[in-house]
């Protein structure tokens, strides 16, 4: 009856992330993973001491503490092969200009330089284990706000200050990928927002990783001061390689007394990377933190932002949206702390799995028995675009104490074929039909988002649908 | 027959999940006439109605459907659609997250309609004035919420924006209100008025007809047309109901 038009694509075109440059120049140090080669990592970035055992102590309970036995295989990755540590060939800028030229036109086709141009009030970069680019625009500057790698920041005016915070809402001992960053980490951002500062234009990171087989672990650490207001953007993306690639990064949050943090990342990891990120924000009293979070890439992905909400009336909100495809098996949610009393924290989550792909939405929440007077809600909805293709809901929800209202509602569905036959009696093409439907059923997650990341998105839903017919 | 004629289907059968539903279908309509389809409950009208527009729930077990002059038999249903085929849907979908006017807007573009946004919006806003449409349904999300005859002036809308060569108009059973009826009436006459369209109506109501000049009645009981006639069929219809027609096939 209705003719079929099958489209087989093997690989989706992801030509516009898929670019890579030979990385020969760059210096790499030998794989695997030794003090030795924490010793050295340390020494080439001329870190304090007190980093350096924090280093060797973290690799000490990463050979100490197992693999976790629960969620998508990582039998994949290999870690005697996962260089940890790659430099690229030039230290860090802030004249755009001055950066090297492939990394330059790597960032340009990505439209960083442009983003930071249109709308951002500062831009990071970084290139593999470090930063290639730090800018901040002078109004911010002058309004206190720091934003710098947080290496360089080790030495500056807040080094006591980070030395204070580093690594303590996701300690070495959390799991063994904490244990993994805390010993090798590399790059990454430190924000400083003072008392009362309000940034009306967001801040960007964008992380890429370019070298083969290689592991990325930035760390991100920022602190929003009382009364103070910060929108922060992360994107990430990287060239496809038939070997293994590790993410571990670590993000560490701190939202003052009434402060207010908005976290959006959309992640375009290529699809042979290991995305084992650690996510982690504590709100002080009516302190508020949004996460926006888009997983879009990435081979094997365990990823769910941890909101710790530790002061009176703090609140915290999750928007997500994962969308798993061939060979993908993405793991995704959050984790809620209700730490005090009156805290109120919801969560709506939307999942695709197509082509065979594994989208598994886990969440905990907990409310501890200092509690009382707080409220979840937790709302996730599943798209499954195929019969091969697979969607999960594991929320886990511990509860220790009285007069909390706590609330999930989940749904699984399919592309009702009404819905496409509708569409396509008007003259949409089947493909265009499903992308229609599926970028609706993503359309309060992407609202969410600034409108560059909006448009990426609805982009690579289009991408990830060419093809999904047949 | 002469050479006008827009649709034609012969020998049409078709099932759904194995079971027959519509046995041995000859219908012609000629271009620019308006033609009524009429049945109890069940007769298998509104199957027609998507058999004709391609649904794949249904398939086509012999006979064959020509529209303007193509063997479309085969043919996807965003093809026959950008043929000239138009469908008002009983009960339109909805389509959460996915504004009214992006919506049209796709549907424009996906037949090569290029229209300046400005342009483009000055008529959205002049259709929805001619059916009696607040426009800020144009920014709602497709059916979201809409009460059944706000969902008719969205058809209506689309049908008027299209122009298609042949409109069926599946109304059957669907309980329209008084507003929602002089929203289709009215939909009706303005495509009439603009494009001189052909229309097939599948109806039980003979209101909706009323300022219409039907050309010709179809009559369908238990999947088969059992009689064919000109308007006058209709009153006869309203009086006598399709007992006869049932006790004919019965007996």
């Amino acid at each position: 009856m209705a003719e079929k038009k099958r489209t087989q694509v093997e690989d989706i075109d992801r030509s516009m992330y898929d670019f890579r440059y030979d990385d020969s120049d760059a210096e790499k140090l030998d794989a695997g993973l030794t003090p030795e080669i924490v010793r050295e990592i340390s020494e080439r970035k001329g870190e304090p001491e007190w980093m350096l055992e924090h280093r060797l102590k973290s690799l000490e309970i990463y050979n100490s503490i197992d693999m976790s036995d629960w969620g998508p295989s990582i039998d994949g990755l290999d870690m005697e092969n996962i260089v940890t540590y790659v430099k690229p060939n030039t230290d860090q800028k802030s004249d755009w200009e001055s950066v090297p030229d492939n990394i330059k036109d790597t960032f340009d086709r990505l439209g960083i330089p442009e983003a930071e141009r249109s709308y951002l009030a500062g831009v990071g970069a970084q290139y593999d284990s470090e930063l290639v680019y730090h800018s901040m625009q002078d109004a911010a500057a002058k309004m206190g706000i720091v934003y710098s790698g947080i290496e360089e920041a080790l030495h500056g005016e807040y080094a006591d200050l980070i030395r204070e915070k580093f690594m303590t809402l996701i300690p070495p001992t959390d799991h063994k990928f904490a244990a993994l960053h805390g010993a090798v980490w590399s790059g990454g951002s430190f924000v400083y927002v003072p008392k009362g500062v309000k940034l009306d234009y967001p801040l960007q990171s964008y992380f890429r990783l370019n070298a083969k087989g290689a592991g990325q672990f930035e760390h991100t650490l920022i602190i929003v001061e009382d009364d103070a207001d910060l929108h922060f953007i992360e994107g990430c993306s990287a060239p496809k390689y038939n070997v293994a690639n590790l993410h571990a990064g670590a993000v560490e949050l701190f939202v003052g007394k009434r402060a207010h943090l908005r976290y959006s990342t959309i992640e375009n990891w290529s699809k042979n990377m290991y995305n084992l990120n650690t996510k982690r924000c504590r709100c002080e009293e009516e302190g508020e933190i949004e996460w926006i979070s888009g997983s879009f890439g990435s081979h094997v992905g365990y990823l769910y932002p941890m909101s710790i909400l530790a002061g009176r009336r703090a609140k915290a909100s999750f928007t997500g949206i994962t969308f798993a495809g061939r060979g993908q098996n993405l793991d995704t949610g959050c984790k809620v702390v209700l730490g005090a009393p009156e805290t109120s924290a919801s969560v709506e989550t939307k999942g695709i799995s197509k082509d065979g792909g594994i989208q598994t939405f886990r969440s905990s929440v907990v409310a501890t028995p200092n509690a009382e007077g707080s409220r979840c809600t937790v709302s996730c909805q599943s798209l499954m675009l195929d019969n091969r293709s697979r969607s999960d809901t594991i929320p886990a929800m511990d509860i220790r104490c009285k007069n909390v209202n706590i609330g999930h509602e989940a749904t699984i569905g399919r592309i009702g074929d009404d819905k496409v036959f509708y569409l396509m009696s008007r003259g949409i093409s089947e493909e265009e039909a499903k992308t229609m439907i599926v970028n609706g059923f993503a359309e309060p997650i992407s609202k969410e988002l600034p409108l560059e990341y909006a448009v990426e998105m609805n982009n690579l839903i289009k991408l990830e649908m060419e093809g999904a017919i047949g | 027959m002469t050479s006008n004629i827009l649709l034609a289907c012969h020998g049409l059968s078709a099932v759904v999940d194995e079971k027959p539903i519509l046995h041995e279908i000859d219908l012609e309509i000629p271009q620019g006439e308006v033609h009524v389809l009429m049945g109890p409950n069940g007769a298998g009208k509104s199957t027609f109605g998507h058999v004709l527009m391609g649904d794949p729930v249904y398939e086509v077990t012999a006979g064959d459907i020509s529209f303007d002059g193509e063997d479309v038999t085969e043919l996807a249903p965003d093809k026959r659609s950008r043929a000239g085929l138009f469908l008002s849907f009983q009960a339109p979908v909805e389509i959460p997250g996915v504004p009214l006017r992006s919506f049209l807007r796709a549907i424009m573009e996906g037949r090569g309609e290029k229209m300046k946004n400005k342009e483009f919006r000055k008529k959205l806003q002049a259709l929805a004035e001619t059916l009696d449409m607040d426009p800020a349904y144009l920014d709602r999300e497709l059916g979201v919420g809409f009460s059944g005859g706000e969902k008719k002036k969205v058809e209506m809308m689309q049908l008027l924006l299209l122009q298609p060569k042949l409109a069926i108009l599946d109304e059957t059973d669907s309980g329209l209100d008084v507003d929602a009826l002089s929203v289709v009436s009215r939909g009706m006459e303005l495509y009439r008025g603009t494009c001189d369209g052909t229309l097939l109506i599948i109806t039980h109501n003979t209101r909706i007809l009323e300022h219409l000049n039907v050309d010709r009645v179809h009559v369908m009981v238990q999947g088969r047309v059992v009689a064919e006639g000109s308007a006058d069929l209709i009153a006869e219809i309203d009086a006598n109901g399709f007992e006869r027609y049932e006790a004919q096939l019965d007996a």
